[in-house]
C-alpha cells in the first residue's frame, strides 16, 4: 500500500474522529436537556404541538412509571406499530394512484410479517426489492415511520436505564410517552430538518411523482425509479436503521451520492449514539464516566476500520495474479477489492461506512458486505456478534454498552477489594443475573438459528456463495437480525418468493430471532434500570474500583473481545477465518 | 474533670505494637499449606465429592463431570470393534482421565480447605466438655447432670479445677478463669458478676481458683463453642451474597459456551469434516470458567479460615465480605487508639520552683506507685536525668491512695512528699499560688490530668498526665485512608482533648462527648449515605450500635449481649484488629475477583490450542492459527485439557492463602491486579500448554 | 403562538422519581394506539410532504432525480445513474448486476464472494474483454473498478485510470485527437472533495454527452 494511501485512510478516520468528538458534548448535552425536561430552543414553537400531542393522546406528562410500566408502554407501542404496517402491506393494493403510481400488489404474509418486525425493531432487514415491492404510501407511512418510532424507542431505552442508574432511591424511570414525544420532536425533528434539505441538495431525490423513463445514448429506454427518498434517508441514518428505499440501500446514487453526503451520513449514524453516551456521563453526574465508555467505543471502532480497510485494500490476490488487476491503490485508481463497491465511494469510504454500520445497529450499506474480502468481512459480523455497542445502535448501543460495564465491573471489580459496584452502586446478584440473561440472548439467538438453518435445506438452498463462505452468509444473517442490524451478506437468497421453503423459513424464523434480539434483550436492561434507581449511592473513594478512566476503557475493550467476540471464534473459524487462509491458499469454490 | 487518683490497675492494656499479640497467636494456630493429615483427608473427600448431588450445585464443575462421563463412555465405545473410535483410543482414554482429575482436583481444593478448617474445630471440639455439671436445684440442692443436659436459665456450680460446662453470666463469687482453650491466652482472667465485661464466662473454659455460680444462657448445641466450630467446620456454610452472584455469572458464561460447542458440530458437518465427540468436550471443558468455578469455594472457606487464624470468628462469610467493603471505622478512643491510661507527658513547676526539684519530688511520690501512671512518672522522670537514692529512702514510709485524700506518696524522716488531685493537694498547701490552679485548668482543657506535687506542704507544680496514643497508629490510619476507609474516633471526652487525640491519631473525624449509646445514631447516619460501617465493642450498651454496624466485631471479653450483637468476635479482645480484619475481607474479594479474571483470560490460549487441530483433517490451512505449534492434534487438545487441569491444583495454594493485598489506591491496586491475574491470564496458559505439549512429545505420549 | 413553557420539575432530577399513578393496561393500549397514530400520520404523512414541498422549491432539480434533458427536452438519464455503454465511441461504465444491467428499477451488485469461481471466472472475462476492446497487452495492469461489479449496479464513475486506457479507443471511434478526448476526460473528471473524502471519478453518462455534443 503506497504511503499517500494510508495517509488517505488515516486522514479521513482523523477528519472523521475529531468531529465525532466535538459533536459528542453539545449533542449530548442537548439530550440531557430534553430529557431531563429543560427548555430548548425549539420550546417557542414545538412545546405547543408537545402539549398537543398529550392531549390528543392522554398521556400526563407528569407520570414516573416503574422500570416494567415502561417495558409494557415500549412493547405495547412496538406492537400497535408492527400490526398497523402489517395491515398497510397487505393492503397495497388499494393504496391508489397517488400512494402506489406503480400499481404493486399486496405484500405476501410471510413477507409482510418479516417486514413489520423487521421495521419495528429497528432492523430494517429486507426480503423484498424496495423499488419493486413497496409502495409509496407502505415506504412512508407503513416503513419510514418505524425508522422514527423505533428509533426513538431505543433512545428512550436508553434514557431509561440511564435514569436508574443515576438516581437515588427511587422506584420511576420516567415515562415512556414523553420521553418517546420529546425525543421525536426535539431531538429528531430539528436534526432531520437540516439533514434531509442537505441530503436534497447533494442529489437525493424527493418527489412523489412516477418512475420516468429515460431514452439512453445507446437509444435504449432506462426507467428511472425517484420515490421521495431524502426524508427516509435521513432518519434510516440518524435513526441507525438502514432500511433503504432502493435495494443497493446507501450504495444507490439517489441515496447516497456524494463523498460529502456519504461523510455526513456515516457522521450521523453514529451521532446520537456518542451523544448519549455523553449524556449518560453528564446524567450520573460525572463526565468522565461517559468518556471511559466512549474511548472504549472509540478503540473498537478504530481497530475495526483499519482491520476492515487493510484487508479490502489488499485485495483479492488471485484476481490480482489471474487477471492482472491492480490491488495496490494510485493516484487514479482505488485498487484493491472493489467487487460490490461504488467507484466514489472507493476502499476507504466503504470500509469505513461498513465498520460504522455495524458497530451501530444501521444495516445500511454502501457495498457489498457478502463481497468482501473474508477476514474484512469478519469485522462488521464481529461488531454485530458482540451486541452493536460500538457508539451501537440509538439508545440500544449504551444500553448493551452498560451491560458489558456491569460486567467487566463485576469480573474484575473484586480485584480492588470490595464488592462490585458501578456509578456508586452496588452491582448485586439481581443485576448480575439480569446481565447474564442479557448477555446470553445474542449468542443463543444467533448460533440457535444459524445452526437450524445449517442443518436442512430449508436454510442452506438460499446460499449463494459456495464453500465456507456460504456459512459466513447464515451466520451474518441470524447475527444480523439478533442484533437489529439489518445488512446481510446479501447472496443470501432469503428475500426470493420463490426460494422455497427457503423464503418462508427465513422470514419466519428471521422475525423471531428479530423481536428476541431487540425486546428479549431489552427486557433485562431495563430491570437492571429499575433495580439500581432503588438503591442508594455510595460516595466514591480512594477504594472504588474508578470507572472513570482509561483503565476501566481497556478493561472494557478487552471484556467485550475475550467474553463476547471470542465466544463465535470457534464457529467463524469455519466460516470468514478458514475462507482467508483458503483463499491465501489458491482455493476457490 | 480532674480526676486525681491513680485508676485501679487493669490488666487489659497492651503496650505491645498493636497487633503483635495477634501476630505470635497466629503462628501458633497457624497450619501449613500442605499438612500430611489434612492431605490424606482431602484425598479421600475429593472423590467422595463425586456424588452428582454435590457436583449440581457447583454448574460450572457438573458440567465437566458430565463431560468425564461422556468421554468415559466413548472411550468404552472405542473398545468395540467396527465403532471407528480404535485409531483414537488412547487420546480419549487420556482426554477422559484428565478430564475426571479436572473434576477431583476441584474437589481437592474444596477438600483442602474444609480439612484445614476441621482441624481447627477439632482443637476447639477437644475442650469441649463431656464433663459433669454441679446444677444447682431451686431448693439449694446439687445435682450432679452431664453437661449437655443444660439448658438455659439452668444455674450451675462451678469450683477451682472444674470445666465450665457452658455459656453463661456469673452471678456470684469471684474466680479466676483460665480461656485459653478459646483465646489461646493462657494468663487467666478475673470473674465476677456485674461488671458487664468480666461477669460472662464460656464453656470449655477452666476456673483456676474460687467459685462461681452461673447462670447458663445457652442450650447445648448453641454454646459459643458450638457456633465457632460450626463455622470453622464450614459445615453449614452459606453462599455470599457476592458468591451468590458470581456464580449465577460463571452459570451463564458455561451455558453460552455450551451453546458455542453444541451448535459447532452442525456447523463443522456443513462444512464437511464433523468433530469427534471427545474434542467437542475437551473444548468445552477448556472454555467453561473451570479455575474459578474449582477454587470458589475453596477461596470462601479459605477466607473464614484466615479470620480464625488471626484469632477472629466471623459469624457468616458474608461479615468477612462485608469488611472489604468497609467505608467507615468508628473507632472507641479509650484502648483503640490511645492506651487508655494517662501516662506523664511533662512536669509543669510553679511558685518559682525548678522543674528538676518538681521531678526528684515526681519521683520520690512515685517510686512504690505500681500503677501504670506512677511507672509512666518514674520512667519520664528517669528520662530526663533524674535518679533516686534507693537506699535513701530506706526506711520509708509509704501512704497509700484512699478515696478521702485522694492523694498518695511517701514520709521519710518528717519529710512528705505527696502528689494527687490539685484540690487535694491545694487543702494541704494552703498557700499554694493561683498558678497552680491556672496550670492545672490548662492541662485539663487540652485533655491532659493534671496531677499537683506538694512537698512538705509546699506545692511545687503539676504533672501533665496525658492518654497517650499507640505509638504506629499514624501510619495504620494512614494505610487506612489510603484503602479509602474514613476513620472516626469516638469518644466521651470533651472537643478540645478530642480534638488533640485526633490530630496525633491522624484520624479523618472524631465525635465527642458522645454517650456509648450515640454510636448507633452516628452509624445510622453514615448508613444513610450509604456507607458500611464498621465497629468494635464490649459493653452491653454497645450491643444495638453492633447489631447495627455492618461489620460489628465484638471483644471476647465483652459481655454476652455484644458477642451475639456483632457480627465478628476477637478473641484476642484488640480492637484495633479490626483494620486487619478489612484487609482480610478485601483479600477474600481480591482473591476471588483475580482467579475469575484469570479463568476467564485463559480462554484466549486455549482457542489457538484446540480450534486449529479440530478442524486439521479437513482445513490443514486452519494451522496457521496454531500459534503454538503444538506437535499433534491430539497433543493439542490433550496439553490443553491437562493444562486446564494442573492449573487448578496449581493455584489451590493462592486460593487459601489469598492474594497479597496492599493498602494503596484502588486504582494502583487494580491496574496491578490486571496486569498480573488479566494479562498473565492471557499469557500464562499460551506458556504452559505449549510447555505440557513439550512433555508430551518427549514422552511419546502424542498419539 | 403563546409559548407555554415547562413548569414541572426536570424529570430526572433525583428528587422525583417516584410513581405518581398506575398506569392501567387498558390505558396503556389506548396510548398505544393514539400515540402510534399520532406519530404515524406525523412522521409518515405531514412531515415528508411538508419536506417535500421545501425541496421541490429550494432544489428542484436534485429533487426530481437530477435528470438531464437533451436539446428536445427528452429525457436521456439522470446525472446520478449509470447507464449502459456498449459501442466502442463511448467510454464504457463499469460492470452491472442491476437487473440485465443498469435498470434503475432493480439495483444491487453481484454478491459474489471472493473465493467464488465465478466472481474470477467473471472477472478474467472482463479483463480480456477490456484488453480486447482497447488493444491492450494481455499483462496491461487493469484498474480495479474496470473488472469488477459495482455496488448499485448503476455507478455513475469510473476510475481515471479506467478512463485513460478507453480514450484512443474512443478517440479512434470518433474521429477525434485524443488529446480533445482526454481534455473531456479530464473536464468530467471530480477530485476527492476536500482533497480528502471519496476518490477521483469521471462522470460517463455526462462525459459521453459531451463527446456527442463534440464536433470533429
Amino acid at each position: 500500500m503506497p504511503s499517500w494511501l494510508i495517509g488517505n485512510a488515516i486522514a479521513q478516520w482523523a477528519l472523521y474522529s475529531v468531529l465525532l468528538l466535538l459533536s459528542a458534548r453539545p449533542v449530548g448535552g442537548y439530550m440531557y436537556r430534553i430529557f431531563t425536561g429543560q427548555r430548548t430552543l425549539f420550546h417557542p414553537v414545538l412545546r405547543p404541538v408537545e402539549v398537543g400531542i398529550y392531549r390528543l393522546t392522554r398521556v400526563d406528562e407528569a407520570e414516573e412509571m416503574r422500570w416494567y410500566t415502561y417495558l409494557l408502554a415500549i412493547l405495547a407501542f412496538s406492537i400497535v406499530g408492527l400490526l398497523i404496517t402489517y395491515g398497510v402491506e397487505r393492503t397495497q393494493q388499494w393504496h391508489g394512484g397517488f400512494f402506489n403510481p406503480q400499481g404493486l400488489p399486496n405484500v405476501t404474509p410471510v413477507l409482510a410479517w418479516n417486514t413489520a418486525v423487521s421495521f419495528t425493531t429497528n432492523t430494517n432487514w429486507q426480503n423484498y426489492t424496495g423499488e419493486a415491492t413497496m409502495s409509496y404510501l407502505t415506504q412512508m407511512f407503513g416503513l419510514a415511520t418505524h425508522n422514527w418510532m423505533s428509533a426513538a424507542t431505543g433512545i428512550v431505552a436508553a434514557v431509561a436505564l440511564v435514569r436508574g442508574l443515576a438516581r437515588r432511591t427511587a422506584s420511576g424511570v420516567g415515562s415512556f410517552w414523553v420521553d418517546v414525544v420529546r425525543c421525536t420532536l426535539y431531538l429528531l425533528l430539528p436534526i432531520l430538518f437540516v439533514f434531509t434539505l442537505f441530503l436534497v441538495w447533494q442529489g437525493v431525490p424527493q418527489d412523489f411523482s412516477a418512475y420516468t423513463v429515460a431514452h439512453t445514448l445507446e437509444g435504449t429506454t432506462q426507467t428511472i425509479a425517484q420515490v421521495p427518498v431524502a426524508t427516509q434517508e435521513a432518519i434510516k441514518i440518524l435513526g441507525t436503521n438502514g432500511g433503504g428505499i432502493m435495494n443497493a440501500n446507501s450504495a444507490h446514487p439517489f441515496e447516497n451520492p456524494t463523498p460529502l453526503s456519504n461523510f455526513f451520513e456515516m457522521l450521523s449514524i453514529f451521532l446520537l449514539g456518542s451523544g448519549l453516551v455523553y449524556m449518560f456521563g453528564k446524567w450520573v453526574g460525572n463526565t468522565k464516566q461517559g468518556w471511559a465508555l466512549w474511548a472504549a467505543m472509540f478503540i473498537l471502532f478504530s481497530v475495526g476500520f483499519f482491520t476492515a480497510a487493510g484487508f479490502e485494500q489488499n485485495g483479492n490476490h488471485l484476481i490480482a495474479s489471474q487477471a492482472h488487476v491492480q490491488t495496490l491503490a494510485t493516484s487514479n485508481q482505488p485498487g484493491g477489492n472493489m467487487e460490490g463497491k461504488e467507484v466514489r465511494f472507493g476502499i476507504v469510504d466503504s470500509a469505513m461506512w461498513a465498520t460504522i454500520t455495524t458497530d451501530a445497529s444501521c444495516g445500511a450499506i454502501n457495498a457489498w458486505h457478502d463481497s468482501f474480502m473474508p477476514l474484512a468481512g469478519l469485522v462488521p459480523l464481529t461488531n454485530m456478534a458482540t451486541g452493536e455497542v460500538i457508539f451501537g445502535g440509538v439508545g440500544a448501543g449504551l444500553y448493551g454498552m452498560l451491560m458489558y460495564a456491569i460486567l467487566a465491573v463485576f469480573i474484575a471489580g473484586l480485584m480492588v477489594g470490595r464488592t462490585p459496584e458501578y456509578l456508586g452502586k452496588k452491582v448485586e446478584s439481581f443485576e448480575i443475573k439480569m446481565a447474564s440473561i442479557a448477555l446470553l440472548i445474542s449468542p443463543a439467538n444467533i448460533l440457535f438459528f444459524a445452526a437450524l438453518a445449517i442443518v436442512g435445506t430449508w436454510g442452506t438452498a438460499a446460499i449463494f456463495n459456495p464453500g465456507p463462505h456460504g456459512l459466513s452468509e447464515v451466520l451474518y444473517a441470524f447475527t444480523s437480525m439478533n442484533a437489529n442490524n439489518g445488512s446481510a451478506f446479501a447472496g443470501l437468497g432469503t428475500g426470493t418468493p420463490t426460494l422455497q421453503p427457503a423464503f418462508n423459513f427465513y422470514n419466519v424464523t428471521g422475525g423471531i430471532a428479530m423481536l428476541i434480539g431487540r425486546f428479549l434483550f431489552l427486557t433485562p436492561l431495563l430491570a437492571i434500570g429499575g433495580s439500581m434507581a432503588r438503591k442508594k449511592t455510595v460516595p466514591a473513594n480512594l477504594g472504588t474500583f474508578p470507572t472513570d478512566g482509561p483503565t476501566f476503557s481497556i478493561l472494557l475493550v478487552a471484556v467485550i473481545v475475550i467474553v463476547a467476540a471470542l465466544t463465535y471464534f470457534p464457529a467463524y473459524s469455519l466460516g470468514p477465518i478458514i475462507e482467508q487462509f483458503l483463499l491465501n491458499a489458491g482455493k476457490t469454490f | 474533670m480532674t480526676v486525681t487518683a491513680p485508676l485501679p490497675e487493669q490488666q487489659e492494656p497492651t503496650l505491645q505494637p498493636t497487633g503483635h499479640q495477634g501476630d505470635q497467636r497466629r503462628q501458633s494456630r497457624a497450619l501449613s499449606i500442605f499438612e500430611g493429615n489434612i492431605l490424606r483427608q482431602a484425598t479421600i473427600d475429593s472423590v467422595r465429592k463425586l456424588d452428582p448431588r454435590i457436583q449440581l450445585r457447583n454448574p460450572v464443575m457438573f458440567v465437566v463431570l458430565v463431560g468425564a462421563v461422556v468421554t468415559t463412555i466413548e472411550f468404552v465405545r472405542s473398545l468395540i470393534p467396527g465403532s471407528g473410535l480404535g485409531a483414537d483410543r488412547f487420546f480419549i482414554a487420556a482426554v477422559s482421565v484428565w478430564l475426571w482429575f479436572t473434576v477431583l482436583f476441584a474437589n481437592f481444593a474444596e477438600a483442602m480447605a474444609e480439612g484445614r478448617g476441621k482441624a481447627q474445630a477439632d482443637s476447639l471440639r477437644r475442650t469441649r466438655t463431656e464433663a459433669q455439671a454441679k446444677k444447682l436445684l431451686p431448693n439449694g440442692e446439687i445435682q450432679i447432670v452431664s453437661a449437655t443436659e443444660l439448658r438455659r436459665d439452668d444455674m450451675v456450680l462451678v469450683e477451682a479445677g472444674d470445666l465450665i460446662p457452658g455459656d453463661g453470666d456469673v452471678v456470684e463469687g469471684v474466680a479466676s478463669v483460665n480461656e485459653a482453650a478459646i483465646t489461646g491466652e493462657s494468663a487467666p482472667v478475673i470473674k465476677e458478676p456485674g461488671t458487664d465485661i468480666r461477669s460472662s464466662v464460656t464453656g470449655g473454659t477452666t476456673i483456676v481458683s474460687d467459685y462461681l455460680k452461673i447462670r447458663i444462657t445457652a442450650n447445648p448445641g448453641e454454646t459459643f463453642i458450638d457456633r465457632m466450630i460450626a463455622l470453622v467446620e464450614g459445615a453449614n456454610r452459606q453462599k455470599t451474597p457476592n458468591e451468590i452472584a458470581l456464580n449465577i455469572l460463571l452459570a451463564s458464561l458455561t451455558i453460552i459456551f455450551l451453546l458455542a460447542v453444541y451448535t459447532l458440530q452442525p456447523f463443522a458437518v456443513y462444512s464437511g469434516s464433523a468433530v469427534a465427540v471427545t474434542t467437542l468436550v475437551a473444548l468445552l471443558v477448556c472454555l467453561i470458567p473451570t479455575t474459578i468455578g474449582g477454587l470458589l469455594s475453596a477461596i470462601g472457606i479459605a477466607g473464614m479460615d484466615r479470620l480464625v487464624q488471626f484469632n477472629v470468628l466471623a459469624m457468616s462469610g458474608r461479615a468477612v465480605e462485608a469488611a472489604g467493603d468497609v467505608d467507615t471505622l468508628l473507632l472507641d478512643k479509650t484502648g483503640t487508639i490511645t492506651f487508655g491510661n494517662r501516662l506523664a507527658f511533662e512536669f509543669v513547676p510553679v511558685g518559682g520552683h525548678s522543674e528538676r526539684e518538681l521531678t526528684e519530688a515526681a519521683l520520690r511520690s512515685s517510686l512504690a506507685d505500681e500503677t501504670p501512671e506512677g511507672k509512666s512518672i518514674v520512667a519520664l522522670a528517669e528520662q530526663k536525668g533524674v535518679q533516686v537514692d534507693g537506699v535513701a529512702l530506706r526506711g520509708a514510709e509509704l501512704v497509700a491512695f484512699t478515696a478521702e485524700t485522694r492523694m498518695s506518696g511517701i514520709k521519710l524522716n518528717g519529710d512528705s512528699t505527696m502528689k494527687g488531685a490539685v484540690d487535694a493537694i491545694q487543702r494541704i498547701s494552703p498557700n499554694a499560688p493561683a498558678e497552680l490552679g491556672e496550670a492545672a485548668d490548662r492541662i485539663a482543657r487540652e485533655g491532659g490530668t493534671p496531677l499537683a506535687v506538694a512537698h512538705n506542704g509546699e506545692a511545687l507544680g503539676v504533672i501533665y498526665l496525658k492518654d497517650t496514643v499507640k505509638p504506629g497508629i499514624q501510619e495504620r490510619f494512614g494505610e487506612l485512608r489510603r484503602m479509602g476507609i474514613r476513620t472516626v474516633m469516638v469518644t466521651g471526652d470533651n472537643r478540645l482533648t478530642a480534638a488533640t487525640i485526633a490530630r496525633e491519631a491522624g484520624v479523618d473525624d472524631f465525635v465527642a462527648e458522645s454517650k456509648p449509646e450515640d454510636k448507633i445514631g452516628l452509624i445510622r447516619a453514615e448508613q444513610a449515605e450509604g456507607k458500611l460501617v464498621a465497629m468494635t465493642g464490649d459493653g452491653t450498651n454497645d450491643a444495638p450500635a453492633l447489631a447495627q454496624a455492618d461489620v460489628g466485631m465484638a471483644m471476647n471479653s465483652g459481655t454476652q449481649a455484644a458477642k451475639e450483637a456483632g457480627n465478628m468476635v476477637d478473641l484476642d479482645n484488640n480492637p484495633t484488629k479490626l483494620i486487619e480484619v478489612v484487609a482480610i475481607g478485601k483479600q477474600l474479594l481480591i482473591t476471588r475477583g483475580a482467579l475469575t479474571t484469570f479463568s476467564i483470560a485463559n480462554d484466549v490460549a486455549k482457542y489457538f490450542a484446540i480450534l486449529p487441530a479440530m478442524f486439521s483433517t479437513q482445513f490443514p490451512q486452519l494451522n496457521a492459527l496454531n500459534v503454538m505449534r503444538l506437535s499433534t492434534p491430539h497433543s493439542a487438545v490433550l496439553s490443553a485439557v491437562i493444562f486446564n487441569a494442573l492449573i487448578i491444583v496449581a493455584l489451590i495454594p493462592l486460593a487459601l492463602r489469598g492474594v497479597k493485598y496492599r493498602p494503596v489506591g484502588a486504582a494502583a491496586v487494580l491496574r496491578r491486579n490486571l496486569l498480573i491475574y488479566g494479562l498473565g491470564g492471557i499469557v500464562l496458559p499460551f506458556i504452559g500448554i505449549k510447555a505440557v505439549d513439550v512433555v508430551l512429545t518427549v514422552l511419546h505420549l502424542t498419539a | 403562538m403563546s409559548t407555554s413553557a415547562t413548569s414541572q420539575p426536570p424529570a430526572g432530577s433525583p428528587q422525583t422519581g417516584t410513581p405518581r399513578r398506575r398506569s392501567s393496561v387498558r390505558g396503556l393500549i389506548v396510548t398505544s394506539i393514539l400515540m402510534t397514530v399520532v406519530l404515524m400520520v406525523g412522521t409518515g404523512i405531514i412531515y415528508p410532504l411538508v419536506m417535500t414541498g421545501l425541496a421541490q422549491v429550494l432544489f428542484h432539480d436534485h429533487a426530481n432525480g437530477s435528470l438531464i434533458k437533451n436539446a428536445r427536452g427528452q429525457v436521456v438519464g439522470s446525472s446520478l445513474i449509470g447507464q449502459n455503454f456498449t459501442k466502442p465511441q463511448y467510454f464504457h461504465p463499469r460492470l452491472s448486476a442491476a437487473g440485465k444491467g443498469y435498470d434503475a428499477t432493480s439495483s444491487g451488485g453481484s454478491n459474489l464472494g471472493p473465493t467464488n469461481k465465478v466472481l474470477i471466472k467473471n472477472t478474467i472475462a472482463q479483463a480480456n474483454l477490456i484488453r480486447k476492446e482497447n488493444n491492450l497487452p494481455a499483462n496491461y495492469p487493469l484498474p480495479a473498478d474496470a473488472v469488477s461489479t459495482s455496488a448499485s449496479g448503476l455507478d455513475p464513475d469510473i476510475s481515471p485510470a479506467y478512463a485513460d486506457l478507453q480514450v484512443p479507443r474512443v478517440a479512434k471511434a470518433r474521429g477525434l485527437s485524443q488529446a480533445t478526448v482526454l481534455a473531456l476526460v479530464k473536464k468530467y473528471t471530480d477530485g476527492r472533495t476536500l482533497g480528502i473524502l471519496g476518490e477521483p471519478r469521471v462522470r460517463v453518462l455526462q462525459l459521453n454527452i459531451a463527446l456527442d455534443n463534440t464536433k470533429k
